[in-house]
């Protein structure tokens, strides 16, 4: 088995968390796994973007340049790595923030969402990360909602436990739309 | 049970897990999570961590720890690293044990944070004044980042010479699933002189002036003795499908990784490719690249540089083998794709 994924977006979109649940639950199954993320001098703010690769054997590099799966959270995301994403692969596209219009590809499995609406209407906009993460989930078959639940106490910081609740909701509310 | 670890904190905790409790540091990205996580977690230990006014300070604590029998490390990149080059060779010459990290940047000058490889000649081949050679140790993974911390302090205490750890940004950025605990029992050997105070023995010295007649040529001599022992025991590289190679890729650190996809698409399209991978950079493995190079007749040394560590391959190799070069100097990172085409051209 090997997938490896892009996510991207700007910082504060919560692009870290849910790429940081989607390794620890590999991890977790008894995966390989690296997590690659941009690092750069700013704080806060900014580009993020973070590779993921899983795999059942050890794995060489860690970044790709033709991933099985693209989740982008904004528009210079989605511009930025649409072109490599490989044919038949997985895009998990923000609508919200997103016109796919501006590069077309027909070659691959796309699952576009107004992650930013839906997470409103959980009552809490900040949770649009954890829409796309169940959009993933539903189309990729490497990782389960029950998956990422065994792990995320692990993951999220003991300061924000009190979000897990909407945090899981949000996922599964993901996984349905998707 | 493996945790999802960054390079540069697996490395700190080995650090800490090795013994050591003195850091002293100055900072500078991309390793100011080395010091973030010591600053927090030596306390924690009995440790001591002083952020200190400059890495020509740092390096000089270092030294000074040292000589009193403590673990110490400092940690830096580029500029950094320059600035403490007088000390790496007064470590040398003094014959005291310290680990060095460098987390490399782009140069030269102030250059620039992403992954990169540049600093192989200053590590390999001196830097600081004098008839030297750092004990270098190339990680290329999270867990090599903490198994090969303990071992720089190992060797480090074991030669009484200062061992540097040389990881590029991506080996210290990235997070892979870690152990983070010591494959083997941590033992910290006896450090009979070190300046400890001379109460109830006569009293030790620690220098590197030695100014009379002959005194600094045999004690190169020595140090030279010291450096021969570490090539013929020290010595540690992994190879992966050589027995039948028609070509062997010569990679370390992050370009190794690359290099490993690179050759397993390679091995499913028929090309015979394999993979040479450096650990140790001094020792390096050069009877084994010579031994290699018997039977294969091409190389491609890959490096994220214009070609530093491409001059010891071509030292190392046997008469008639051809040895090719490709780089990503500045910040380029090759994808696999780019390592294929390379081979695909020499064949």
């Amino acid at each position: 088995m090997y997938y490896d994924m892009i996510m991207a977006g700007f910082g504060g979109q919560g692009i870290q968390i849910i790429s940081q649940l989607v390794a620890v639950a590999a991890i977790n199954k008894g995966y390989e796994v690296t997590y690659l993320p941009s690092y750069g001098v700013e704080k806060r703010g900014g580009r993020t973007n973070v590779f993921v690769v899983i795999s059942d054997e050890e794995i060489g590099s860690p970044i790709t340049n033709h991933p099985y799966s693209l989740i982008v959270m904004d528009q210079i995301a989605y511009d930025t790595y649409i072109h490599i994403l490989r044919p038949d692969g997985l895009l998990v596209a923000n609508e919200s923030l997103i016109d796919t219009t501006t590069h077309r590809r027909n070659d691959i499995v796309s699952c576009c969402l107004f992650c930013n609406e839906e997470a409103v209407k959980l009552g809490n906009p900040k949770l649009a990360n954890m829409i796309a993460l169940g959009a993933l989930l539903k189309n990729s078959n490497v990782l389960t909602v029950d998956d990422i639940k065994k792990v995320i106490e692990q993951v999220i910081p003991e300061r924000l436990a009190h979000t897990i609740p909407a945090n899981m909701q949000a996922i599964r509310h993901g996984y349905e739309l998707a | 049970m493996r945790v999802l670890t960054k390079g540069n904190i697996a490395l700190a905790e080995g650090a800490i897990q090795a013994g050591c409790r003195y850091y002293f540091g100055y900072p500078i990205t991309p390793q100011n999570d080395i010091p973030e996580y010591l600053a927090k977690h030596l306390p924690r230990v009995g440790g001591t961590f002083i952020p200190a006014e400059s890495e020509i300070a740092s390096i000089n604590m270092i030294l000074g720890a040292s000589a009193a029998g403590a673990r110490a490390m400092t940690s830096s990149s580029g500029p950094g690293i320059s600035l403490m080059q007088e000390g790496f060779s007064y470590l040398a010459g003094s014959e005291l044990p310290a680990v060095i990290v460098n987390i490399m940047r782009i140069g030269p000058g102030l250059g620039g944070i992403a992954p990169t490889q540049g600093d192989y000649n200053q590590a390999v081949h001196g830097g600081g004044h004098g008839d030297y050679h750092n004990i270098v140790l190339a990680p290329a993974s999270c867990q090599e980042m903490f198994d090969l911390t303990i071992k720089a302090f190992e060797l480090a205490d074991k030669y009484r010479n200062p061992a540097m750890i040389l990881a590029d940004a991506m080996v210290g950025q990235f997070q892979e699933p870690c152990r983070l605990t010591p494959k083997e029992p941590v033992v910290i050997p006896e450090k009979p002189w070190a300046l400890t105070g001379a109460m109830g023995r006569p009293a030790q010295l620690i220098k590197s002036l030695f100014l009379g007649p002959g005194e600094m040529e045999i004690h190169n001599l020595d140090l030279k003795k010291k450096y021969d022992t570490m090539e013929q025991n020290e010595v540690m590289y992994e190879t992966r499908h050589l027995d039948d190679a028609d070509i062997m890729i010569i990679a370390f650190g992050t370009p190794s990784r690359i290099a490993k996809t690179a050759i397993q698409f390679l091995r499913q399209e028929g090309v015979r490719a394999g993979l040479l991978r450096p650990i140790t950079l001094f020792p390096f493995p050069s009877k084994a690249i010579h031994e290699y190079s018997q039977r294969i007749k091409k190389i491609l040394v890959v490096e994220m540089n214009t070609g530093q560590m491409l001059r010891d391959v071509q030292l190392a190799c046997h008469n008639g083998t051809r040895v090719y070069f490709y780089g990503r100097p500045g910040g380029g990172i090759p994808y696999p794709d780019d390592i294929m085409a390379q081979v695909k051209k020499l064949l």
